[in-house]
């Protein structure tokens, strides 16, 4: 099941470049999030925050508190348990190009120690039916490489991978901006299945996109979370003038 | 100031509907006029108009739809080419409004005049203020000027229940005049509806500047749930 995540004065920074600023933000459970705003507004930045992965640029820093299911995944965490609960998908999709589709799945599985066939078989089977690819590759699992499947299959044999570890949460950085609009509305339709059992935080740009898959939506800029509320208020009468600026598109 | 020619397009959406507007305005003014003065020359331009109206209707439809369709417009935005629908809808009625009391005044040509106790110059001036005024609150945005207009269509409302009263009275008491009084009250019934046009117009320029939805507020608390009612 998901868990919510609690983010309180959350600051970043690159070197000097304070990207981030005072972010606070209750994301709740089992809900789709997204995350709106220009390019180089820390919408990025904040997710990479959330599963500890901004500090693995050696000139990164932060400060602030993330608690993920009531965990201080600063305090009290190390990265790699936490990137095993917190899952992520990025923009264009990474499978390990020479690895077969069924070890693709079960990689993170096996960093993680398992090593029974009967259970790694399950896992992997699961994982491919909530990421909606079972049916379109079951009978080539092992012969297939994940770099051999079209861009959107590629993308939810990322998301199959990302859930054979059994997440608490999801992370999505732009999911379906390099995808078709038929791959788009599969990774869409996936999205709002998986939130049933996960918590999603969606960065992306397309705000249609936001509209359809979230409950509630923020808008970043400049580093500072300007407005933080249901997606349908945001996108149909926000409160601040820069959110209703930036959606409408009068700048940006 | 980005997505330029969609604000051009916005803008040109406003002054088709100001089109329809100044057309659906004119035309209710006419209809009135040629009661008054029984003159048919004048609901002759009130049908033209009103043909004219009705092609309008449907160009500024199909505007607002490439709109939605082509810009995924949002925010103030999307809730102005929502209002647009909407007005453009009202003020089509409007139109037949106008229309219907110009067939009335035709069909009184045939009959003989009778004093009737009701006061249609009265109220199409409170019906006609109340459209003006709506519109205008369109053309400047004005929520504030659009929630003014809301408390006026009760006074039409009361006028056109004291219309009904008093011309079935005369129907029963005066059968000679029973066509003329009914005549009169259809065009009272027309007049209570461009009122009610008019205060849907300024809920929508109300929706498209605040986001505030208001209307049927009065009754909303005891409404029944429309899912569950038998």
């Amino acid at each position: 099941m998901g868990v919510s995540i609690e983010v309180t004065n959350l600051n970043a920074w690159y070197g000097t470049n304070h990207t981030l600023q005072e972010i606070n933000l209750d994301i709740p459970a089992n809900h789709a999030t997204a995350l709106i705003g220009p390019s180089g507004c820390g919408k990025s930045t904040f997710v990479r925050c959330l599963n500890r992965m901004h500090e693995t640029n050696p000139i990164a820093r932060v400060t602030g508190t993330v608690l993920i299911g009531g965990l201080d995944i600063y305090a009290d965490a190390k990265p790699v348990e936490i990137r095993r609960r917190v899952g992520m998908v990025f923009q264009r999709p990474n499978p390990f190009p020479t690895m077969s589709i069924y070890d693709n799945v079960a990689a993170g599985l096996k960093l993680n120690g398992y090593s029974n066939h009967k259970v790694l078989d399950e896992i992997v089977e699961k994982s491919l039916k909530n990421s909606a690819l079972w049916e379109e590759v079951k009978d080539e699992l092992k012969k297939k490489s994940g770099a051999s499947l079209s861009g959107g299959q590629q993308q939810r044999l990322c998301i199959a991978r990302a859930l054979a570890v059994d997440p608490e949460v999801l992370l999505m950085d732009e999911p379906a901006s390099a995808l078709d609009p038929v791959s788009t509305s599969k990774i869409e339709d996936l999205i709002f299945q998986l939130k049933s059992q996960y918590t999603i935080v969606i960065v992306t740009h397309n705000m249609q996109q936001a509209a359809r898959v979230a409950e509630k939506t923020g808008f970043f800029l400049n580093g500072r979370m300007v407005e933080f509320d249901s997606t349908h208020k945001i996108f149909t009468n926000p409160s601040d003038k820069r959110t209703e600026d930036y959606i409408t598109g009068r700048f940006g | 100031m980005t997505r330029i020619r969609f604000q051009q397009s916005l803008e040109e959406l406003k002054e088709q509907l100001l089109v329809m507007a100044g057309l659906a305005e004119q035309s209710i003014q006419r209809a009135v006029e040629a009661y008054r003065v029984r003159d048919l020359s004048i609901c002759n331009l009130v049908s033209i108009s009103e043909m004219a109206i009705n092609r309008l209707e449907r160009e500024i439809d199909q505007a607002a739809l490439d709109l939605l369709a082509m810009e995924q417009p949002m925010a103030v935005d999307l809730r102005f080419i929502l209002s647009v629908i909407k007005i453009n809808a009202d003020l089509e009625r409007v139109g037949d409004a106008a229309k219907s009391i110009s067939d009335r005044v035709r069909s009184m040509e045939q009959m003989a005049q009778a004093d009737l106790p009701v006061d249609i110059p009265r109220m199409a001036e409170l019906a006609e203020e109340m459209v003006r005024k709506s519109l205008q609150s369109f053309i400047e945005g004005d929520a504030d000027l659009a929630r003014s207009i809301l408390t006026m269509d009760d006074a039409v409302d009361a006028m056109n229940r004291a219309a009904y009263k008093a011309l079935t009275k005369v129907m029963e008491e005066q059968s000679h005049l029973a066509p003329q009084a009914l005549n009169a009250l259809m065009i009272s019934r027309a007049l209570e509806r461009v009122a009610d046009h008019a205060t849907n117009i300024a809920e929508d320029v109300i929706f498209w500047v605040q986001g505030d939805d208001v209307r049927h507020h009065k009754s909303l608390k005891t409404a029944p749930d429309p899912y569950i009612i038998e």
